[in-house]
């Protein structure tokens, strides 16, 4: 068990299209296509097959990182479950899994404005057509990498490494006094 | 923006890649039998290509693997992307996307 002290990250600012984010059981698990097929099985959701989609059941998700990477991501407390249910069903096959719950932050937007702010500092297309709700990929946010996810068509997920958290924070709700401003 | 066809992701920024060099250089299988002349050239002497050159990329902000790319170095237009172990592709015409 990590103390909670560790969890505390520096404290972000608030807006109102912004979720405080909120602690999570994150994987990273590497492996091959078997793997992964069986890793489903033990993860209770199967992985996500097509590039840069996720794939959700309940409060579980896969996210498709890259040909033989995936995040998964759970609720808080339940990656000590995950990694023994994960072990068990992957016996025998070669693979790599990480624990990162505290490598990096979950932020999470949403309103009419989260895709508008996002794109002003990311290169990629965040339109619908092609970024459509369901689409994860890693990216980056001004001078930060993050992985990016949408849920659903205006709610987005952020995956950022610890010590970038506060810059992409920040520079979110910078853009947003801007721009009402 | 300059856009590259990553083959696992697809068109993606410019922004999200890192450059690893000239493609297909093949080490040596037994390097305790090439001599000084044969390592060095290996480890150190790259083409210096005016034109198609086969290089390796990185979408390291992206899915991060590496794959191979040809570009024409004097418009630094991509012409191919493929990924690492495949062959190189045959390009139709010259400047052309095949």
């Amino acid at each position: 068990m990590v103390d909670a002290a560790l969890r505390r990250i520096v404290s972000l600012p608030t807006a109102a299209w912004l979720d405080s984010p909120v602690p999570a059981a994150r994987f990273i698990l590497r492996g091959a296509a078997a793997t992964r097929a069986a890793a489903g099985q033990g993860f209770g959701l199967s992985l996500p097959e097509t590039a840069c989609r996720a794939t959700t059941d309940g409060n579980r998700a896969a996210l498709w990182l890259g040909p033989d990477e995936q995040l998964l991501l759970a609720p808080d407390g339940e990656a000590e479950l995950i990694e023994a249910s994960l072990a068990r069903a992957l016996q025998g096959h070669a693979y790599s899994l990480v624990d990162v719950s505290h490598r990096q932050v979950g932020i999470g937007l949403h309103g009419p404005r989260a895709e508008w702010l996002l794109q002003s500092q990311c290169p990629l297309p965040l339109n619908l057509r092609d970024f459509p709700a369901g689409m994860c990929t890693r990216t980056v946010f001004g001078k930060a990498e993050i992985v990016l996810w949408r849920p659903a068509e205006q709610v987005f997920r952020l995956e950022v490494w610890r010590s970038f958290a506060t810059y992409v924070v920040e520079l979110l709700c910078e853009i947003d006094r801007e721009s009402v401003a | 923006m300059l856009l590259i066809q990553c083959p696992y992701c697809g068109l993606r920024p410019e922004l999200e890649f890192a450059y690893a060099g000239q493609a297909h250089v093949a080490r040596p299988a037994d390097p305790s039998a090439t001599t000084p002349d044969q390592w060095t050239e290996f480890l150190y002497l790259r083409d210096n290509t005016r034109g198609i050159h086969a290089e390796r990329w990185r979408h390291v902000r992206g899915c991060a693997r590496f794959f191979n790319a040809l570009r024409d170095t004097t418009t630094d237009q991509f012409l191919a992307t493929y990924r690492a172990g495949e062959s190189m592709p045959v390009l139709q015409q010259a400047g052309q996307k095949p």
